[in-house]
């Protein structure tokens, strides 16, 4: 299983990155209570991007309304333990099947009717809308008033409830990136994802070669929504709230995938690179201003559209492509940046 | 309720709904044109819908002497923005032009907020209240004014397109890229002129509007939103399928508004723009692509 992960990765890669995750690991026993939250931020970051990354990097399915399934997960798992005390681990197979249902259904509509490109990201961020409105009218889970999760003491830490100490979600989030990154690693190098790649390429050709493309672009969106919805779950316990005006937005499905595309679509490392950039550089930026003593609401999202934009114009294929080619680690298939 | 409020209603949201049109229209000849969507379009207008409120209230001018300078100012604005920007991301794959659009459009709209705060703003001009009755209908007089500048606006811009030269050689470069640069075509400036018109338009609406809405920051995105739920509806890149489009996403939100709640109206657009995604991806009255 070991030697099947490892194949084809050169040495000092493994090395790096066993010396970064042993990093992660002891970073919440030197850090202050700021910095974990940043750290918390910045790998809730990695873990979303990374699933977005299954659609749109993997698969080459633009989708800009991923806000859609970290909230049906964050409002699954918080109001079945708000009206009934299940904890969201139970629940957890519902809220999986809850937003992989969604991704299947809108996945379905949009490859069965040929909408494709624009068409489909402008149809991913309807949904999201919908969505958004659907749930501030939707009394049962507090409408636009809020969804509130009861917070308990947060001396003891319940991994069960996930109620606990800023520490354990650190470790948690860790834990779901972690996962989702060999899950991914995994997938680029298994028979759907050698589809995945084809129908990005090019899909006619794809399907001239006899692969079911529409049933490999549904096993993308479904997936990356079920592993999206997870996110929403952690977004939900650790914030303890939920506004169907913040959660389904539209900015939050951009901030979402800022990390994959500055950090380098369709890559392994992209997304964990573009979360800690991002995020860290907007966190110093937000400190800064704070000592400064200067107070503008929008000025994190307009260094956010900067970099975007610089990105987007000098590194088309983001920061990890010509990152790992100076570290001497390319060369590889999983990390060639999409075409 | 009788039958004189829908009436009422349903007029008063056409009227809005041909200045959304016009908005629309500026995103659709963008599209139609350049290839390339436009999502910054919302953030333009808000742009257009400040520039008038700040001349309304601190040099006391009146919104419809703002619509050429606004309009020109767009022009400019679009202009650079496609000859700078996007130009050289016009072989790019489509995400990346996206993603291009949407950096501008996230900067614009913060911008915004900084400079003019969360608050929102109006125009009171001394017709804000008047209106105009027909029989039992009465229309709103500053609708009435917008809808009837917002139709002016767009047969010019039929007009431009059918009949100038330079409107001929912008459809040239749309219908065949390849053939307008054998020809001698400057497609890169007539590119750079088309998104200066989209955004034109789109400034002229956003005058229009601050007639009739309060215009906040957050306005941008939402209309962003619109626009590109009308022109799906209508047919991309369809000129009267926009205006079309326009109309019907106005008529629903108004009507939606008073057989439900207010704020659920845009669910009530957002509905269609699936119905016409499922079952006429090309939209109303747009061609089937080849």
């Amino acid at each position: 299983m070991i030697a099947a992960l490892l194949q084809g990765v050169p040495r000092r890669g493994v090395v790096l990155l066993l010396v970064f995750l042993a990093v992660l690991m002891v970073a919440p026993l030197f850090v202050n209570d700021y910095l974990l939250t940043v750290l918390i931020l910045i790998l809730y970051f990695a873990y979303a991007g990374q699933a977005w990354n299954i659609m749109m990097g993997f698969a080459g399915q633009l989708s800009l309304g991923h806000a859609l399934y970290v909230g049906l997960g964050a409002y699954t798992g918080a109001a079945l333990f708000f009206h009934f005390g299940i904890s969201p681990w139970l629940s957890l197979p519902l809220t999986l099947a809850i937003a992989g249902l969604a991704g299947a259904i809108i996945g379905f509509l949009a490859f069965r009717f040929g909408v494709a490109g624009v068409y489909f990201a402008i149809l991913t961020i309807a949904f999201a809308e919908f969505a958004r409105i659907g749930f501030d009218h939707w009394p049962w889970v507090g409408g636009s008033g809020g969804l509130f999760v009861p917070v308990a003491n947060y001396t003891q830490n319940d991994v069960w409830t996930l109620r606990g100490s800023p520490r354990m979600f650190y470790y948690v989030i860790l834990t779901l990136t972690v996962m989702a990154f060999l899950i991914c690693h995994a997938l680029l190098r298994s028979r759907a994802g050698y589809y995945w790649q084809a129908i990005r390429e090019d899909e006619e050709a794809a399907r001239a070669l006899g692969i079911d493309t529409f049933r490999y672009k549904m096993y993308a969106v479904a997936l990356s929504a079920a592993m999206t919805s997870i996110a929403g779950v952690f977004f939900a316990f650790y914030y303890n709230n939920l506004f169907p005006e913040q959660v389904f937005h539209i900015g939050r499905s951009i901030e979402l995938i800022l990390g994959p595309i500055i950090g380098g679509v369709g890559t392994l490392f992209g997304p964990i690179i573009g979360a800690f950039l991002l995020t860290g550089l907007a966190e110093a930026l937000r400190e800064s201003m704070l000592r400064l003593g200067i107070d503008l609401p929008g000025a994190k999202q307009v260094f956010y559209g900067i970099c975007l934009l610089l990105v987007v114009v000098l590194l088309p294929h983001g920061i990890w492509p010509p990152l790992s080619r100076a570290l001497g680690l390319d060369a590889k298939q999983s990390d060639k940046p999409e075409a | 309720m009788p039958v004189e409020i829908y009436l009422n209603v349903a007029f008063n949201g056409l009227l809005t709904g041909l200045v959304y049109g016009l908005m629309a229209l500026g995103l659709s000849v963008i599209f139609g044109v350049v290839r390339v969507v436009n999502f910054a379009h919302g953030e333009m207008m808000t742009l257009a819908m400040y520039a008038t409120v700040v001349a309304f209230t601190s040099l006391g001018l009146d919104p419809f002497v703002m619509l050429v300078p606004a309009s020109a100012a767009l022009f400019v604005l679009g202009y650079l923005l496609q000859a700078g920007l996007i130009n050289p991301f016009i072989n790019r794959p489509e995400h990346s032009q996206f993603m291009l659009l949407v950096a501008v459009a996230t900067i614009l709209v913060n911008i915004q907020l900084i400079v003019f705060g969360p608050d929102a703003r109006n125009v009171q001009t001394s017709y804000s209240f008047d209106s105009y009755a027909l029989g039992s209908l009465v229309i709103d007089a500053s609708k009435a004014y917008a809808a009837a500048t917002a139709l002016v606006v767009a047969a010019a811009l039929f007009a431009f397109f059918r009949y100038t030269i330079l409107g001929k050689s912008i459809r040239a470069c749309a219908d065949n890229y390849a053939g307008a640069l054998v020809v001698g075509l400057d497609v890169k400036h007539l590119y750079a002129l088309t998104f200066g018109i989209g955004a034109a338009c789109v400034g002229a609406a956003g005058v229009m509007l601050s007639l009739i809405i309060d215009v906040t920051p957050g306005l941008g995105p939402a209309y962003t939103l619109l626009a590109f739920v009308i022109v799906i509806t209508g047919g991309l890149g369809s000129m009267p399928g926009a205006l079309l489009g326009g109309i019907l996403i106005g008529l629903t939100e108004a009507l939606a508004g008073l057989l439900f709640t207010p704020s659920a109206k845009s669910m009530f657009a957002f509905g269609i723009l699936v119905l016409v995604l499922l079952f006429r991806p090309q939209g109303i009255l747009g061609k089937k692509p080849r």
